[in-house]
C-alpha cells in the first residue's frame, strides 16, 4: 500500500464500492428471506402468534405464589384458643379449612386423597401452653411435599399466620403490664427493594419474554438454513458469487429485526398489561438484546450448518435451548444453583441477558453496573457467528 | 366401512389377517430401521432424557444459596459488631461489604453484588441498654419474590435470636422468664411429608418422565406420519394392502418402545444420581406409564392427521405441547399457583393428570384406590383422541392434505 | 488464437477407495454448445461440480474463463451461470422476484435488472406471468426460466445439468433453441445429458465411462469412427456395465 495519497485514496473508494457491493448482495437475500416468511402462513403463525399467546399464557402461570391452600384441622382438644388460630387460618387468605376431626386417621386419608395439602394439628394441652406462657406452645404442621417448591411457600405462610396470632395472644395477655425498664427491644423493620408487592409478574415475565424471543429466533433461524439445503436452493447460491459472510449476514438480518420488534411488543405488553417496570433506559435493554440476539441466531445458525434435515436441525437447537433456558436463571435462581452450576452459566448468553434485562428494567440499572454482562455477550457474538461462518463451506472438500 | 370394523376383520382369526399382519410385520421393521438409521435424532432421543435428569437434579431449584450481605453500621459498637458477627456465623450470608453510609447500596444492590442489606442506626448499643427500641433495617432485593421472602426471613431470624440472647442474660424482673412482649408465643414443629428434605428431585422426576414422553411421543410420531406424507410415500403405502390403522401402528410401534426405553433410563437415574424413591408399586407405575405414552401417541397422530408438513406438525406439537406441559401441567409451577381460568385450562393437558399419579405412586406410596380417576382421565382422553384421529384416517388421502 | 472456455487437466476425484472422475482432459472452445454425456454414475455431474466450484478435485486442475477452479474461485463464479439438476428457483417466490434476487447476487443494478427482465419475459412470453409464483408453473416453463435466469447476467460459460429431465418433447425444442441463441451471442454452454437425441444438437461431444473419457469429437466425427449408425447406438456400445459402473 503506497504511502501517497492518491493510492490510499483509490483504496479506500474501492474498499467502499466493495462493501456497496456486499450490502446490496445482502439485502437483496434478506429481502428474499422477508417474502418468504411473510409468504408462508405456518412460519408466520410461528413467529407472531405463537409468542405473543404464550406470553400472555405464561405469564400467568409462571409463579410460585400458593392461593387458597387446603387445610386439615385436626383439633385434639378444642378449646376459644384453638378455634381463634384456626379462625386466624381460615381469614388469612392464604388458606382454606376444608376439614375439621379430633383425630389423626381422617386428616391422613385427605392428605393422600390430595383432599388437603396441609394438616394442622392442634394438640391437647396447647390452650394451657399458651395461657401458662413458660415457653411458646406448640402445634404440628404436616405439609404434603410432593410438590417441594408449594411446601416451602405453604410453610412460611404458615409461619407469618402463626407469628400474627401469636403477637396477638401476647399482647391481650401483656395488655397493662408496663414493659419493665431496661428490656432490650430490637425494632425490625423490613423493606423489600423493587418489588415491594411481591410480584411474580415483575420477576417473571421479562424472563419469558427473552426465552420466547430466544426460541421463536434460534429455531426458525435453525431451520431456514437446513431447508435451503433440502429443497437445493443452497446449491444455486453456492454457485454465485455471494460470499460466505454475505449469505450468513442475509440470513441472519431478516430474523434479527423480526425479534427485536417481537421484543419490543413484547416489552409493551409486559409494562402495560402485567405492569412490569421500566426503570431503566431502555436504549441500554435494546443495545443489549441487540448483541444478545446476534449471539442467539448465531448458535441457531451454527446448528443448522451441523444439521442434514430441517427436522434435524430444529430439534437439535430446542434441545440445546432448553438447556440454556434452564440454566440462565430464568424460573429458578442461578444463586441457587450448585458452585459449578453457576460457572457454567457464565458460558451461557441467555442467562447474561435475563440478568441485564433484570436489573435494568426492574433495578433501574445504568451502563456502569451492567457492563460486564454486555461485554460477555458482545464476545459470544462475535465467537459464534465466526464458528457459523467458518462451518459453513461453499465447496465440499 | 369404519376403521373398526375392517380392523376386526383384519385382527381376527382367519386368512384375511395372515395377509395382513405379514405386511404389517414387515412394515414395522422397515419403521424400526428407519429409526435406527436416523443416528444423530436417535442419539438425541436417548441422551436428552439423561442429560435432562442431570440438569434438572442440580441445576432447577428453588432452594436460596448463601445469601450476599452489605452491613451498614455508621457508628460500629459492642452490639452492631457482635449482630455482624452472629450474621456471619450463621452459616446462610456472607458479608461482602461492611459500610459507612448506605450511599453505595443501590449501586451494589444494582449489580447484583449484594442481595441485602443490613442498616444499623448511630448509637445502637446505647439504645439497647437504655431500653429504646433499636431500629434495625432490613433491605432484601425482592426481584424475586420467593427468594426475596426467605431471605428476609433468614435475616429477621438472626436478628430476633439475638435480641432473645440479650434478654435472656438480664435478670428476669418479674416476668416469668421466657416471656416477652412481642416474642413469639406459639411456635410450629413442621413435617414434611413424603418429601422430607424438599430435595427437588423427588420433585422434577415425575414431570421429567412426562416432558420426555411427550417430546418421544407425540413429537416424533407425529413427525414420522407426516414425513411420509410429505415424501409422497403414504400414497404408495395406502394403496397398499396394509390398512389405515396398520400404517398408524407400524409408524407409532417404535416410539412406543422408545418412549419406554426412555421412562426406564430416567428412572434408573433418578434413583442411582439421586436417590429418588420409587415407594409404590412398580408395575402400577410402568403400565401407567404406558397409558400416558398412549395418551401421547394419540395426540401425536391427531395432529399427524391435521396436516401434511412436517414442519407444521414440530412446530405444533413443539409450541402446543411442550409449552403447556411446562408450565400448565404442575411440573415446575404448583397447579395451586394457576389462576383459575388457566386451572381450567390445565384439566385439558394431559400430563397435569400423569403428574398427580406418577408422583402419588413414587413419592406417596399410593395404590390404583387412590389414582382411579386420574388414570380414567387418561384412559379416556386416549379413547376420544383416537376416536377422533380414526374418522379422520378413514378418509384415505385428506384432499391435498 | 483465443483461450478455451473450459480447460480440464487430469481432473480427478476420489470419494475413499472409489475413484469418480478419472484424470479426465478436454478443452471446450468458446461459444461452443458442449455436450458432457455419460450413464448415470458414471461421473458427469461430479466432474461438473468441480468446474462450477461446488468440489474440490482431489488431484489436477481445470481452467474456466480463464481462471482456476482451485485458486480463483470467486472469479469462476462470477463468471459462470448454473442451472442444477434439482429445480433451484424459490418456489414461493413470483417469477419477478427471483430475476431480482439473481440479478443482484451478480451485482446488476435496478435499471438493468428491469431492462434484462423485460426482455427475458418477452422471449419467453412470460409477460403475464411476472407476478405469478414459480411454484405454479408447468416443469417446461420451469426449466426454462431457470436457464433464462442463469443466463442473466451475461455469463462467459453457463453450465447446465440435466436441465430437459421429465419434460415434453416440444419444450425440449424450444428449450434447445434458447441454448442456441445463448451460442450465437458467445456463450458457451457445457450441459449434461442423457438424452441422445440432444446429443445430436451439440456441436462437440464427450461420451464418459466409469470415470474417464470413452470418446470426444463432434457427433459426425464419432458416429463415422466408431462406425454407428446414431449417438444412441455409439453411447450402447461405449458405455456397457463394466467393473465398477454403478
Amino acid at each position: 500500500m503506497g504511502a501517497a495519497p492518491g493510492a490510499r485514496g483509490e483504496w479506500l473508494a474501492r474498499t467502499r464500492a466493495r462493501l456497496g457491493a456486499s450490502l446490496r448482495v445482502v439485502l437483496a437475500l434478506a429481502r428474499k428471506e422477508v417474502v418468504q416468511i411473510v409468504r408462508d402462513r405456518a412460519t408466520l403463525v410461528q413467529l407472531v402468534v405463537i409468542p405473543v399467546v404464550q406470553l400472555l399464557v405464561l405469564a400467568n402461570a409462571a409463579s410460585f405464589e400458593v392461593r387458597g391452600a387446603r387445610v386439615f384441622v385436626v383439633d385434639e382438644a378444642p378449646s376459644p384458643a384453638s378455634r381463634a388460630l384456626v379462625a386466624r387460618f381460615a381469614g388469612s387468605g392464604y388458606f382454606r379449612v376444608v376439614g375439621w376431626a379430633p383425630s389423626a386417621a381422617p386428616a391422613d386419608e385427605a392428605l393422600l386423597d390430595r383432599r388437603a395439602s396441609v394438616i394442622l394439628r392442634v394438640p391437647r394441652g396447647f390452650d394451657e401452653a399458651l395461657a401458662v406462657g413458660d415457653g411458646p406452645a406448640r402445634v404440628q404442621l404436616v405439609v404434603d411435599a410432593e410438590d417441594g417448591a408449594a411446601a416451602a411457600v405453604v410453610q412460611a405462610y404458615a409461619a407469618q399466620v402463626l407469628a400474627a396470632y401469636g403477637a396477638g395472644a401476647a399482647a391481650s395477655k401483656a395488655g397493662g403490664a408496663a414493659a419493665p425498664a431496661a428490656t432490650p427491644r430490637i425494632e425490625v423493620r423490613a423493606r423489600g427493594w423493587y418489588n415491594p408487592a411481591l410480584d411474580y409478574h415483575v420477576y417473571m415475565v421479562p424472563g419469558i419474554l427473552v426465552s420466547l424471543v430466544t426460541i421463536v429466533g434460534t429455531l426458525v433461524a435453525a431451520q431456514s438454513i437446513a431447508r435451503e439445503r433440502e429443497i437445493g436452493t443452497i446449491e444455486q447460491l453456492n454457485v454465485t458469487p455471494v460470499g460466505k459472510y454475505e449469505f450468513i449476514a442475509g440470513k441472519l438480518l431478516p430474523f434479527w429485526l423480526l425479534a427485536m420488534a417481537e421484543l419490543a411488543v413484547g416489552l409493551a405488553i409486559a409494562h402495560l398489561v402485567f405492569d412490569v417496570p421500566v426503570r431503566g433506559s431502555l436504549a441500554l435493554v435494546f443495545g443489549a438484546a441487540a448483541l444478545y440476539l446476534v449471539a442467539a441466531l448465531g448458535v441457531g445458525l451454527l446448528v443448522s450448518t451441523t444439521a442434514e434435515t430441517q427436522q434435524q436441525a430444529q430439534f437439535v437447537s430446542f434441545f440445546v435451548l432448553v438447556v440454556y433456558l434452564l440454566m440462565s436463571g430464568l424460573f429458578t435462581p442461578v444463586d441457587s444453583m450448585p458452585r459449578w452450576a453457576q460457572w457454567l452459566a457464565e458460558l451461557n448468553p441467555v442467562k447474561h441477558f435475563v440478568g441485564v434485562m433484570r436489573a435494568v428494567l426492574v433495578k433501574g440499572a445504568g451502563a456502569a453496573e451492567v457492563a460486564r454482562p454486555v461485554a460477555v455477550l458482545a464476545a459470544y457474538a462475535a465467537v459464534v457467528c465466526t464458528l457459523a461462518v467458518r462451518r459453513y463451506r461453499k465447496t465440499t472438500a | 366401512m369404519t376403521p373398526r370394523a375392517s380392523a376386526d376383520r383384519a385382527a381376527g382369526p382367519g386368512p384375511g389377517s395372515g395377509h395382513g399382519s405379514g405386511a404389517l410385520s414387515a412394515f414395522l421393521r422397515k419403521e424400526a430401521r428407519h429409526l435406527l438409521r436416523d443416528r444423530r435424532t436417535l442419539a438425541i432421543l436417548l441422551l436428552m432424557p439423561l442429560v435432562q435428569v442431570l440438569l434438572f437434579g442440580f441445576v432447577v431449584r428453588t432452594e436460596v444459596g448463601r445469601i450476599r450481605l452489605a452491613v451498614v453500621e455508621p457508628a460500629p459498637d459492642v452490639a452492631t459488631r457482635a449482630l455482624r458477627h452472629r450474621l456471619a456465623a450463621a452459616g446462610r450470608f456472607d458479608v461482602v461489604a461492611v459500610l459507612r453510609s448506605d450511599r453505595a447500596l443501590p449501586r451494589l444492590f444494582a449489580s447484583g453484588r449484594a442481595q441485602q442489606a443490613v442498616v444499623f442506626p448511630a448509637g445502637f448499643a446505647d439504645r439497647l441498654a437504655g431500653g429504646e427500641p433499636a431500629p434495625v433495617l432490613i433491605v432484601t432485593d425482592a426481584t424475586d419474590p420467593n427468594t426475596g421472602s426467605v431471605m428476609r426471613a433468614h435475616a429477621t431470624t438472626v436478628v430476633r435470636r439475638y435480641e432473645q440472647e440479650l434478654r435472656a442474660r438480664r435478670p428476669a424482673t418479674g416476668d416469668p422468664p421466657g416471656r416477652s412482649p412481642g416474642g413469639a408465643a406459639v411456635l410450629a414443629e413442621t413435617r414434611m411429608r413424603f418429601n422430607p428434605t424438599l430435595a427437588s428431585a423427588h420433585l422434577f422426576v415425575p414431570g421429567l418422565v412426562a416432558f420426555v414422553l411427550t417430546i418421544v411421543s407425540a413429537l416424533m410420531a407425529s413427525v414420522s406420519l407426516t414425513r411420509e406424507k410429505e415424501t409422497g410415500t403414504m400414497e404408495v403405502l395406502l394403496v397398499s394392502p396394509l390398512r389405515p390403522w396398520q400404517i398408524v401402528v407400524g409408524k407409532v410401534l417404535p416410539y412406543l418402545a422408545l418412549g419406554f426405553a426412555n421412562v426406564l433410563t430416567v428412572l434408573l437415574a433418578a434413583r442411582v444420581v439421586f436417590g429418588v424413591p420409587v415407594r409404590g408399586s412398580v408395575a402400577l407405575l410402568l403400565a401407567e406409564c404406558l397409558l400416558f405414552i398412549a395418551t401421547s401417541l394419540a395426540l401425536g397422530v391427531l395432529i399427524a392427521t391435521r396436516t401434511s408438513s412436517q414442519r407444521v406438525a414440530l412446530t405444533a406439537s413443539l409450541m402446543g405441547l411442550m409449552m403447556p406441559t411446562l408450565m400448565l401441567s404442575g411440573f415446575i409451577f404448583p397447579l395451586e399457583s394457576l389462576p383459575a381460568p388457566l386451572r381450567a385450562l390445565s384439566a385439558v393437558v394431559p400430563a397435569r393428570w400423569f403428574l398427580l399419579v406418577v408422583r402419588g405412586i413414587m413419592l406417596k406410596g399410593v395404590g390404583i384406590g387412590h389414582l382411579w380417576d386420574e388414570t380414567l382421565v387418561l384412559a379416556g382422553m386416549t379413547a376420544l383422541l383416537l376416536g377422533v384421529s380414526a374418522r379422520r384416517l378413514d378418509v384415505r388421502l385428506p384432499g391435498g392434505r | 488464437m483465443t483461450p478455451p472456455a473450459v480447460e480440464a487437466r487430469a481432473l480427478t476425484r476420489r470419494f475413499g477407495a472409489f475413484t469418480a472422475v478419472d484424470a479426465i482432459t478436454f478443452d471446450v472452445a468458446p461459444g461452443e454448445v458442449f455436450g458432457f454425456l455419460g450413464a448415470n454414475g458414471a461421473g458427469k455431474t461430479t466432474a461438473m461440480r468441480m468446474l462450477t466450484g461446488l468440489l474440490a478435485p482431489t488431484s489436477g486442475g481445470a481452467r474456466v474463463a480463464g481462471f482456476d477452479v482451485a485458486r480463483a474461485a470467486d472469479q469462476v463464479k462470477r463468471s459462470i451461470g448454473y442451472m442444477s439438476q434439482r429445480f433451484s428457483l424459490y418456489e414461493d417466490l413470483t417469477v419477478r422476484e427471483n430475476v431480482g434476487l439473481y440479478g443482484r447476487v451478480y451485482g446488476l443494478r435496478g435499471r438493468e435488472i428491469a431492462d434484462r427482465l423485460a426482455r427475458l419475459l418477452d422471449r419467453l412470453g412470460f409477460a403475464h406471468l411476472a407476478g405469478e409464483r414459480v411454484g405454479r408453473l408447468p416443469l417446461g416453463w420451469k426449466q426454462k426460466l431457470a436457464l433464462s435466469v442463469a443466463l442473466l447476467h451475461e455469463p462467459r460459460v453457463v453450465f447446465l445439468d440435466e436441465p430437459t429431465g421429465g419434460v415434453d418433447p416440444v419444450t425440449r425444442r424450444q428449450f434447445w433453441e434458447l441454448i442456441y441463441e445463448a451460442a450465437a451471442g458467445g456463450t458457451t454452454v457445457f450441459v449434461t445429458t442423457h438424452y441422445m437425441d440432444e446429443a445430436e444438437y451439440c456441436d462437440r461431444v464427450s461420451i464418459m465411462v466409469d470415470g474417464r473419457i470413452a470418446a470426444l469429437g463432434t457427433p459426425a466425427e464419432l458416429t463415422a469412427r466408431f462406425d454407428v449408425a446414431s449417438m444412441d447406438e455409439l453411447f450402447v456400445r461405449l458405455a456397457r456395465p463394466g467393473p465398477g459402473a454403478a
